[in-house]
């Protein structure tokens, strides 16, 4: 018995070292670290709370913040009013066999890097792209006109790159929403809009919540998109991240940077999570 | 409305009509790209120059193919170590804490759970510079203690590959783990009884069932580490891994051999995902 018990502990350490010097050494020291670098002032290693206080003072810092927040909200929020036909058409609309290569269908491009999905919306849009020279050539354009590095552009690459994990969470749950129920309502009068607003909207709420928080997180902090897509202008919170950290060398303010957007997409999450009467761990398990 | 209810036919077809454009602004990009690798054009763009293989094959003076060009024929091999190392090292990973999380009891695993998922919704970015000042921290507190320069803790190779296993190993875990949840444990009473020791009954039986997960995980982690930008951008050292060198030939401007490498990639996950996808593993996450 006794030598049992030994055996279990080895196994139970076997499997417990490693976890937890991945969690702390590569998590949670990490992040420990990088919230004193950004009550230290460089090279000095004094308290500060002059790196905060330069994202306050700074009209370009906090500006950049708000607007990468609020943009991040509306790129989720449009991600959720697009998927939502999407998913409907392809879990209540079509045939078994066809639901299937559908869902392959919105899955591939998915699997490939964001990176190429962006060069290619690159060479769609840019002045000497396809797109000008479809227009210019057929006649409605008379030049060719710049359609990258603007707001709009960006905002639906963001849309774009991030779709598919609101698609698949809100098809889960759209699957699961008995189809009698519609009939019934049908049957009973009511019109389309009031079976969205009534029966399928609240069905898919818990999907449309984590499909949501995963777009805003990938959103808020993606750099790919908003650098090549909205160009010089695109003011992108992970950018003035990478500037101070790489360009300026100016850690300690990255830090302070770094902090501030983990803040808020936590912020974020936690109010959805809230909202909806959910936590992590459930939202993580679908 | 849905099958089994009549609708009209305006309201059939607008909704056809959306999905099939849908679908186009899904792959438009990827189709474009795919096309113009085989331009003969010195310009990822249009006219049609005629048909060419010169974007993959070209030995130049003017054109240099994929397979003809050093710098991103490095890259692609740093991609591929760097990814093969942070599936070998995610899988041990991702592996120990679903076994820890489905099968042992202990104190504070809630706590410790919590902080396994946690990566998920950090971004990237934010994982790639704590990483790197506290490896960079550890650095210093070394150098200056005992003089010694540890070369590992600046950035390069092997920050890279810890940064980027700090949250794929969390996607194993959650693969695995939705497996480990399903297997009937009496398998491993009956291993017992029969005289087999715990290592045995962990290889023959319990890893033997949870084989499928973790082969898609290792999959899933292989193909992430591979992609992924955001982390390694400030991990990496003069070995630029292939997403941070065709974003510089990206942002800067470059020739269609840009479209060949996607060419390639594009057909790869393509292939990868149809065999992982009609295996069943629809888990995406």
């Amino acid at each position: 018995m006794m030598k049992n018990r030994q055996h279990i502990k080895w196994g139970f350490l076997f499997f417990f070292l490693p976890v937890v010097l991945w969690l702390f050494l590569l998590i949670v020291l990490p992040h420990l670290e990088l919230l004193r670098l950004s009550f230290t002032k460089a090279n000095t290693g004094k308290l500060t709370l002059d790196n905060y206080l330069a994202f306050f003072r700074e009209p370009i810092y906090w500006l950049t913040f708000v607007r990468t927040a609020g943009y991040s909200i509306l790129v989720t929020f449009l991600v959720m009013v697009i998927s939502l036909p999407v998913s409907f058409y392809i879990s209540k609309m079509v045939r078994g066999r066809m639901t299937g290569a559908l869902m392959i269908l919105i899955l591939v491009p998915f699997w490939v890097s964001e990176l190429i999905r962006v060069y290619g919306w690159m060479i769609l849009l840019r002045e000497s792209g396809i797109l000008n020279h479809f227009l210019v050539t057929l006649g409605f354009f008379k030049e060719p006109v710049e359609m990258l590095y603007n707001d709009i552009t960006m905002i639906m690459g963001l849309v774009y790159t991030s779709m598919l994990f609101m698609v698949v969470p809100v098809i889960g749950v759209m699957d699961d929403l008995d189809n009698s129920i519609i009939e019934a309502a049908y049957d009973l009068g009511a019109s389309k809009i009031a079976i969205w607003r009534t029966i399928i909207i609240p069905h898919c709420a818990s999907g449309l919540v984590n499909g949501g928080i995963i777009v805003f997180m990938l959103v808020l902090g993606s750099y790919l998109t908003p650098n090549l897509m909205g160009g010089k202008n695109s003011l992108w919170f992970t950018e003035q991240i990478y500037n101070q950290i790489i360009l300026y060398f100016n850690w300690n303010q990255g830090a302070a940077f770094g902090f501030l957007l983990l803040a808020l997409s936590s912020l974020i999450i936690w109010v959805l999570l809230k909202l909806t009467k959910q936590n992590l761990k459930e939202v993580v398990k679908k | 409305m849905i099958r089994s209810l009549p609708s009209s036919k305006r309201y059939r077809y607008g909704f056809t009509l959306f999905i099939i454009l849908y679908f186009i602004f899904l792959f438009a990009p990827l189709v474009v790209t795919m096309i113009l690798a085989f331009n003969d054009s010195m310009y990822p763009a249009l006219p049609w120059q005629g048909f060419t293989l010169d974007w993959f094959f070209g030995k130049g003076p003017t054109k240099y193919g994929i397979f003809h060009d050093q710098t991103n024929l490095r890259s692609l091999f740093t991609s591929f170590k760097v990814a093969f190392s942070v599936m070998i090292v995610s899988t041990f990973l991702g592996t120990c804490a679903a076994f820890l999380f489905e099968q042992e009891n202990f104190r504070f695993k809630g706590a410790l759970y919590f902080l396994m998922i946690a990566p998920l919704v950090i971004p990237g970015v934010i994982l790639g510079i704590s990483i790197l000042m506290f490896s960079n921290t550890i650095g210093l507190f070394i150098e200056d203690h005992l003089n010694i320069y540890v070369k590992f803790l600046g950035p390069g190779f092997p920050l890279v590959v810890l940064g980027q296993s700090s949250f794929i190993s969390t996607i194993v875990a959650l693969v695995v783990s939705a497996r480990l949840k399903k297997f009937d444990r009496t398998l491993e009473e009956a291993a017992y009884n029969l005289g087999a020791n715990k290592a045995e009954v962990l290889w023959f039986i319990t890893l033997k069932y949870l084989r499928p997960s973790i082969i898609g995980g290792a999959a899933m982690a292989f193909l992430m580490s591979f992609e992924n930008f955001n982390t390694t951008i400030f991990l990496v050292g003069s070995q630029a891994t292939l997403p941070i060198n065709m974003y510089m030939q990206v942002r800067d401007g470059s020739t269609p051999v840009i479209n060949a490498i996607s060419f390639l990639l594009i057909l790869g996950t393509s292939i990868f995902a149809v065999i992982n996808l009609s295996k069943g593993n629809k888990k995406i996450l």
